[in-house]
């Protein structure tokens, strides 16, 4: 295997040489912002969290297995095969906030910007939210995936044929959205019209919400692991193929009937997404290493890091959209000043 | 740069038998056991294991069913969820067991290594190992078809309890089991006292392990088998018939079966692998497992493929050796099977 291919990188704008190299010498999930400190979640035990200037100081926040993080960029939540839920915030310390009473996976986890957050251990999703006390739902078979809505105290909890709407602080009766199959991953779009699940089988599918109409996204060689709403939700931009799909969601009808957008192919997968929070433009790491800032206008890229190393595991910008960080599944990462 | 090696496939061993049969026991025993292994365990009871370890995960046997209009093609959700977790504790331990409720079908836990990516680019599943009661499995064969499920997809079979029964009880219980699995080893057991060697890293569904499809029974021959002629009987009950050779006896179930076929003669691929697609799928709900060495006309290398219901792998193994039988051998284990389609079907891909 030649390290690079020197044909490819010479027609490429790269950037490559202005990356801050992040060793973070432990095998990485996910990355997210709190503030402009870059938060890396191991797989096992750690977040390491590297700041603006490229330090880097490690947290314990698990014995064990990290299985799940989310963050709303003032804290991150983590669930871990301890049982236990456990959040970070940007002064780096942490806090329990939950623990499993017989000890279960906590599989997801999902923050609401009021601060919110809810988790899930096997088939039970719970809801904690300022005062009001923990609320719980069980759901039919195991929860795949959490997310609050946009506006008010709703939660999509995805699972086994569906999605459950749950309202926890209202006594009527959860939604279903029905469709067979299992549901993973599961993201509202930031308008809070469409609800879109990545499923165990290569394809997504999604609700319009007004009226509950099916949208059938499908056609992924490999299953959907990273989605991202690109700015202002115009559309979604996913992994699982060897381009960057990215589906229309800028009509009333979403993508139905709509081709996606097909951009940065390469001979390999795309295994992480992340949109800038407020230009058109969007960053993606490859099954090969590769990383590319894509321009979603026209397709333009620029390579950010060449294919080398493992698959490229976490992804993710600042919220002011300065800082791009990413690390393969191997921990070595890096970070990128626009 | 050097291209990494692919880090080894984490073997999965799947622990079915039903309730009672002692299937804890056998577990508490690989666990305990002074084998210098760390193994994580997937069960559905939490507690019953006496034993202190961290990587002991509580399973919930959630099948589902692929969308792609397939009945039979389920998998174990939870399993695909539990193995994800344990991916990232990679290095902490060898091998995983899966230990499956006394009611389960061993179907959907095999399935999951067959279709789920992720779980297959991490582990392989190394046998299923059914444990069965010598006191009680004949009767449960004919009022529990999860017995026999767990009976037809085995690989290993521990006849536990054996210090139960009598001599002719067991030579019994063991045609039962020759008469719907005859290709799966057996070993009998008190308390489920059989080598670890025995259950643990077999590679069953391993293609480079395909070399001998013998039924197993055959090589066993030379264990201590009672010879005493006693009365066995026409049970008409159960249509079930039994005839003895030399002190084996020898059932033939009417439900569940196995069937073998081979020919000296080479195979057509261009018939063999569209008869062998087709079959699974129009009769993959009947067969369990299928397994089978070929010799395909123009072709050196020996091809072999095995199965579960209407899922299939097969790949070139290797040469075939100088001075080597070319022949090709296949063997369905399933319910029902519609025998003489299948033998009409292997030999219209003979090639003449």
């Amino acid at each position: 295997m030649k390290e690079f291919d020197a044909g490819e990188s010479a027609s490429i704008v790269s950037v490559t040489d202005k990356v801050r190299p992040l060793p973070l010498g432990m095998a990485v999930s996910s990355v997210h912002f709190l503030g402009d400190s870059a938060c890396f979640v191991g797989t096992e035990e750690k977040i390491a969290v590297a700041n603006a200037a490229g330090e880097i100081s490690p947290v314990e926040v698990h014995f064990g297995a990290i299985l799940c993080a989310a963050s709303d960029g003032a804290r991150m939540v983590t669930g871990g095969d301890d049982g236990k839920v456990v959040a970070l915030n940007a002064k780096g310390e942490t806090s329990v906030l939950a623990t499993d009473a017989k000890r279960r996976w906590i599989d997801c986890v999902a923050l609401h910007p009021d601060g919110a957050f809810a988790w899930s251990a096997g088939k039970t999703a719970y809801v904690r939210s300022g005062k009001a006390e923990e609320k719980s739902f069980d759901a039919p078979s195991t929860v795949g995936g959490l997310a609050f809505a946009p506006k008010g105290l709703r939660v999509a909890i995805a699972h086994y044929n569906g999605v459950t709407l749950w309202f926890p602080n209202m006594a009527a009766k959860p939604e279903f959205l029905e469709w067979a199959g299992s549901h993973l991953g599961v993201v509202f779009s930031p308008d809070n019209k469409f609800l879109v699940t990545a499923m165990h089988e290569p394809a997504l599918h999604g609700w319009r919400l007004a009226d509950n109409r099916h949208m059938r996204m499908s056609g992924y060689p490999g299953r959907v692991r990273s989605m991202s709403w690109s700015a202002g939700g115009k559309g979604l931009a996913t992994s699982g193929a060897d381009t960057v799909i990215i589906w229309p969601f800028t009509s009333k009808d979403g993508p139905m009937g709509k081709e996606p957008a097909m951009l940065a192919p390469l001979q390999a997968r795309v295994t992480a997404v992340a949109c800038h929070p407020k230009q058109d433009i969007m960053a993606a790491g490859y099954s090969d290493g590769t990383v590319l800032m894509i321009r979603l206008d026209d397709g333009a890229e620029i390579l950010v890091r060449r294919n080398k190393g493992a698959a490229v595991a976490a992804l993710a910008w600042n919220a002011r959209g300065t800082l791009l960080a990413f690390a393969d599944e191997e921990g070595d990462g890096g970070l990128l000043e626009l | 740069m050097a291209e990494a090696a692919p880090s080894p496939k984490i073997p999965v061993t799947v622990l079915t038998g039903y309730l009672g049969a002692g299937k804890t026991t056998l577990l508490n025993r690989i666990l305990s056991e002074n084998h210098g292994k760390k193994y994580a365990v997937i069960v559905n009871e939490f507690g019953e294991i006496g034993i202190d370890n961290d990587l002991i995960i509580g399973a919930d046997e959630e099948v589902f069913e692929m969308n792609n209009g397939c009945v039979c093609c389920t998998v174990r959700g939870d399993l695909v969820r539990i193995m994800e977790g344990l991916m990232k504790r990679k290095g902490k331990f060898d091998a995983i067991i899966v230990e499956t409720t006394g009611l389960a079908d061993p179907a959907p836990v095999a399935q999951t290594f067959f279709v789920d990516e992720d779980v297959q680019r991490n582990a392989r599943l190394d046998a299923v190992v059914t444990v069965a009661d010598a006191k009680w499995l004949s009767d449960r064969l004919k009022d529990a078809p999860e017995a026999k499920n767990q009976i037809a997809f085995a690989d290993v079979i521990v006849l536990n309890k054996t210090d139960l029964v009598s001599r002719p009880e067991l030579a019994e219980v063991e045609a039962r089991i020759r008469g719907i699995n005859p290709y799966a080893k057996l070993h009998r057991t008190e308390r489920c006292q059989v080598a670890l060697a025995d259950v643990l890293e077999r590679g069953a569904f391993d293609l480079d392990r395909i070399l001998e499809i013998e039924p197993a029974f055959l090589e066993a021959d030379d264990h201590d088998h009672d010879h005493d002629h006693h009365h066995h009987g026409h049970d008409h009950h159960h249509h079930d018939h039994g005839h003895s050779h030399g002190g084996l006896k020898h059932y033939h179930d009417e439900e569940m079966q196995s069937l073998s076929l081979r020919t000296d003669k080479p195979l057509d691929p261009t018939k063999f692998m569209p008869w062998l697609q087709q079959l699974v799928a129009s009769e993959g709900q009947k067969i369990l497992r299928s397994k089978g060495i070929l010799a395909f006309s123009d072709d050196d290398d020996r091809y072999v493929f095995q199965g579960v219901h209407m899922m299939l792998e097969g790949d070139h193994q290797r040469k075939w050796k100088d001075g080597e039988r070319r022949e090709s051998r296949v063997v369905f284990i399933g319910r029902e099977l519609p025998e003489q389609m299948i033998r009409d079907g292997f030999e219209s891909c003979i090639v003449t």
